[in-house]
């Protein structure tokens, strides 16, 4: 049995210690918000919070996660209102959606340790992010507003 | 007779001294004052095989020229392009272990992992790509400018976790030229000999 806390609940889980923590997320806990794109730390769909950093769900075994703090997309906010999701509302930045819960996960955690990222700062945080759709664009410009509406609410 | 051999021996005793001195007078100094026994030649020849080693893939990957790391056996830049960051653990949502695990994540293609996966940081970068032997002996053996190390931190760097994860590096991933004993006797031949650097020209 292995014990961690998931967007603030105590859970245990029965599983193998090497299960990736995607797939306890998924289909043990039934959060849906976190996607598997490729499997192999490549693309991002899968990133969440462990300890407060963006790792790849689909490459961290669960046995790294016992005890430890996980946040996925659900339980970022707890009405959908953090300043990224804002911000991705209100420049409808998502297209088909897939990458989306990975991009604004990363971009969390880039304005928790940079208030005010500049063009660089951003394509740094955010170069283990693929979407398909090419929202990259859209990407930018809403972790800059949402730079904006974490300053304002302040 | 007695008059040749000593000749004799006072010219090979020169000739030595002149050979031993040329290591010296040729920038082949170790900079690093905490090696007690000197021994120029042997310590140089352990050092050309450290640097078979240390221009390996396994090494050179993760201390490479520039901020980015390198990957694969023809040591491309790493996909995604990870920043070094300030402490070498890599910049906001593209940390090194965000990827990387305590130990190789199974299948060709997949993050290769051991504890502390890392750069050397912003300030003492370490760069081991496009070092000719020279330039490397002389950076590995200056506290200055191989991480604040004596000589007894060298050596045990050797036993370093990280350092050893080269020889087994995952599926995918060939092996240094030299085995991890091979390497470490080189190592340590190289150090305890005082750590000279080969000849820069």
């Amino acid at each position: 049995m292995i014990t961690l806390t998931v967007n603030n609940k105590k859970i245990n889980v029965d599983v193998d210690p090497d299960t990736p923590l995607l797939w306890v997320l998924r289909e043990h806990l039934d959060l849906m918000g976190v996607k598997y794109g490729c499997g192999v730390a490549q693309c991002g769909a899968c990133v969440v919070h462990l300890n407060g950093e963006a790792v790849r769900s689909c490459v961290t075994k669960i046995s790294r996660a016992a005890n430890q703090q996980v946040v996925t997309i659900e339980g970022l906010s707890e009405e959908g209102d953090h300043p990224v999701q804002k911000a991705w509302v209100e420049l409808d930045v998502v297209q088909c959606g897939y990458c989306q819960a990975g991009q604004i996960m990363s971009a969390a955690v880039l304005l928790k340790e940079n208030k005010n990222p500049t063009d660089a700062d951003i394509d740094a945080a955010m170069a283990g992010n693929i979407c398909r759709c090419g929202t990259y664009v859209r990407v930018r410009q809403a972790i800059k507003r949402a730079a904006e509406i974490q300053r304002n609410a302040k | 007779m007695k008059r040749f051999s000593k000749a004799f021996i006072i010219v090979v005793s020169l000739s030595v001294g002149i050979v031993l001195m040329s290591f010296v007078i040729d920038n082949e100094v170790s900079t690093n004052k905490n090696f007690a026994i000197k021994d120029s030649v042997t310590s140089v020849k352990a050092f050309h095989e450290v640097y078979k080693v240390l221009l390996s893939p396994r090494c050179m990957n993760c201390h490479p020229s520039g901020d980015i790391p390198l990957q694969g056996d023809d040591s491309h830049a790493h996909a995604m392009l990870p920043k070094r960051g300030v402490d070498g653990k890599g910049v906001y949502a593209m940390k090194c272990g965000n990827c990387h695990q305590s130990a190789n994540t199974e299948g060709s293609g997949r993050p290769p992992g051991a504890p502390n996966w890392h750069l050397p940081p912003a300030n003492m970068k370490m760069v081991f790509q496009g070092k000719s032997e020279h330039d490397l002996a002389k950076q590995i053996a200056n506290p200055k400018t191989n991480g604040n190390k004596n000589l007894k931190q060298l050596i045990a760097h050797a036993e370093d976790g990280l350092v050893k994860w080269g020889w087994e590096p995952g599926e995918g991933r060939t092996l240094p030229p030299l085995t991890y004993d091979e390497f470490k006797k080189a190592w340590n031949t190289w150090l305890e000999n005082g750590a000279y650097a080969p000849s820069g020209k």
